[in-house]
């Protein structure tokens, strides 16, 4: 059974004479790490909008782990393009949030739970800091371990690293893919960097156009013990300048 | 008021120069019955102790916290409304900003011919003046969460109220304290106001009486016992809020 499934799904924005979805369906296995790659705009932001229930199709079904996603109060674990913790909450509050939220969570439990999150995410100890005592990357890994602990197998993470520096990046990248082994969810990760989708993916899903009416799904020819060396394989090469010819393809459309 | 403790040699000394100035310039005019020198004010306000901290400041502190606490309870409730219901913050808030045009201090003495010479006419004057800049900033506040955060947060599976009371009133919480401090100050001029125009007791009755009598110095004193009580009020809201808000802006 899939874990995520677009049904025919077309969506339009209120007020928008066009669609942004058109009759869309893919499905997306469990234990799985696809990027979605687009242009900026193209809708890749939409797609997890009406995955996460915060938009509600206009025609089609999207279904999480087989159920259909309307009227559900928590779906499935959602990262927002900015990290967004909140300032005036310590980061082990932060990471405490979703299980608030759901509540039924003794104290202890959610510390204990705090606790081993921060050390998979190699935060240990830095439960009493606020936000802004740590640098972007740091936020990025807190806010991941958050988004983990709202318990979900599925994970969308929209441009996770966009805004962090290049090397950060890299390091970041490693680290998610590390996270993907150790941890089995399935991660479904947005983002407008080839070689970044390159790297993390199984496979990549390309937006060719919008509306968009399929994604196009290229196998990425490496294992999961991958590195970033791999990249650099002649197959690889030229798979990534195809997609940059596929996304370039879209812009002048 | 951060930085006023420490490192602020400037403005104390520019404080000290125009209070010299100043008595410099009465003793020259020697008309005390119209400008009494700072030193004059502080002897009368030795002198009017007794009178002045034990009946006087009384009432208009009374006056003064009566109506800040309406304030707080009508601006908060105003704020959140409009915050809740759209429709509300339609109807409401062209309403709250014309309030403001009301030129209070020209109708109070009407206050004082529909309540008496008692306590509400006062406590109206001092509501009228700061429940405006109370709804008006907590609303601000409450409006300043942004969307993104209360959209992740319903990704979690959180309800309005869990939005309200974990993103919205973290975020209206510094712009709340700084509606205190503007409310303080201007809650006491209210009062004052409202008793400088009838009343049987307050420092802006005993302001008033005291210049029916052509001391001077004795209109003075009361006003500067009002000014240090209100700036005594906002710095020790200052140091709550110190401890209450921990983090600043930037999200
Ligand atoms: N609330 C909205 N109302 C109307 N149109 C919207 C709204 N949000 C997004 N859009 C439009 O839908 C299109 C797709 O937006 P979306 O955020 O999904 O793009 P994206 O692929 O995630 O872009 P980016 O890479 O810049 O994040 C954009 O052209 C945008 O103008
Ligand atoms: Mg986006």
């Amino acid at each position: 059974m899939s874990v995520l499934e677009f049904d025919k799904v077309t969506y339009r924005y209120p007020g928008d004479d066009k669609n942004i979805l058109e009759n869309l369906s893919f499905a997306v296995e469990p234990g799985s790490f696809h990027c979605i790659l687009g242009v900026s705009g193209c809708g890749k932001s939409t797609i997890f909008r009406l995955t996460n229930g915060l938009l509600h199709q206009t025609e089609g079904r999207v279904l999480v782990g087989g159920e259909p996603v309307g009227g559900r109060r928590h779906v499935c674990g959602y990262m927002p393009q900015k990290d967004l913790l909140f300032p005036w909450r310590t980061v082990g509050e932060n990471l405490a949030l979703p299980m608030e939220i759901r509540g039924g969570i003794p104290k202890k439990e959610q510390l204990l739970r705090i606790d081993a999150a921060l050390a998979q995410v190699g935060l240990a100890g830095c439960r009493g800091k606020r936000p802004d005592e740590l640098s972007g990357g740091m936020r990025q890994r807190a806010a991941f371990a958050r988004t983990m602990l709202t318990g979900s197998d599925l994970l969308l993470l929209d441009e996770p690293f966009s805004a962090l520096d290049f090397l950060t990046r890299l390091t970041m990248q490693e680290w998610l893919l590390d996270q993907w082994r150790t941890t089995g969810k399935t991660i479904l990760f947005i983002t407008h960097d080839v070689e970044e989708a390159l790297f993390l993916s199984s496979s990549v899903l390309v937006v060719e156009s919008t509306p968009i009416r399929s994604l196009r799904e290229i196998r990425v020819p490496l294992g999961a013990d991958r590195t970033r060396r791999d990249l650099t394989r002649p197959e690889l090469v030229e798979l990534r300048e195809e997609l940059i010819g596929m996304l370039r393809k879209q812009v002048t459309e | 008021m951060k930085k006023a403790n420490r490192g602020n040699l400037p403005a104390l000394v520019l404080f000290f120069a125009l209070l010299m100035l100043w008595q410099l310039g009465a003793m020259k005019m020697n008309a005390a019955y119209i400008l009494p020198t700072p030193t004059q004010i502080l002897q009368r306000l030795w002198e009017l102790r007794e009178p002045l901290l034990m009946t006087h400041l009384p009432a208009t502190m009374s006056v003064t916290l009566i109506g800040l606490g309406i304030s707080l309870v009508l601006g908060l409730a105003l704020a959140v409304i409009m915050d809740v219901s759209p429709l509300c913050q339609k109807a409401l808030y062209p309403i709250v900003v014309a309030s403001q045009t009301i030129p209070t201090t020209a109708i109070a003495p009407l206050f004082v011919l529909w309540f008496g010479y008692g306590i509400w006419s006062k406590v109206l004057v001092a509501v009228l003046i700061t429940f405006f800049p109370i709804t008006i900033t907590v609303y601000d506040g409450l409006q300043s969460a942004r969307v993104e955060m209360a959209e992740l947060l319903t990704t979690f599976g959180a309800t309005r109220r869990d939005v309200f009371l974990k993103i919205k009133v973290p975020c209206a919480l510094p712009y709340f304290f700084s509606a205190i401090k503007m409310a303080v100050p201007m809650s006491i001029i209210g009062a004052a106001i409202g008793e400088w125009l009838g009343a049987q007791s307050g420092l802006g009755y005993f302001s008033r009486r005291m210049m029916t009598q052509l001391d001077g110095a004795g209109v003075f004193a009361p006003i500067v016992l009002l000014s240090a009580v209100a700036m005594l009020a906002v710095a020790l809201i200052a140091v709550i809020e110190k401890r209450v808000v921990k983090w600043r802006g930037e999200f």
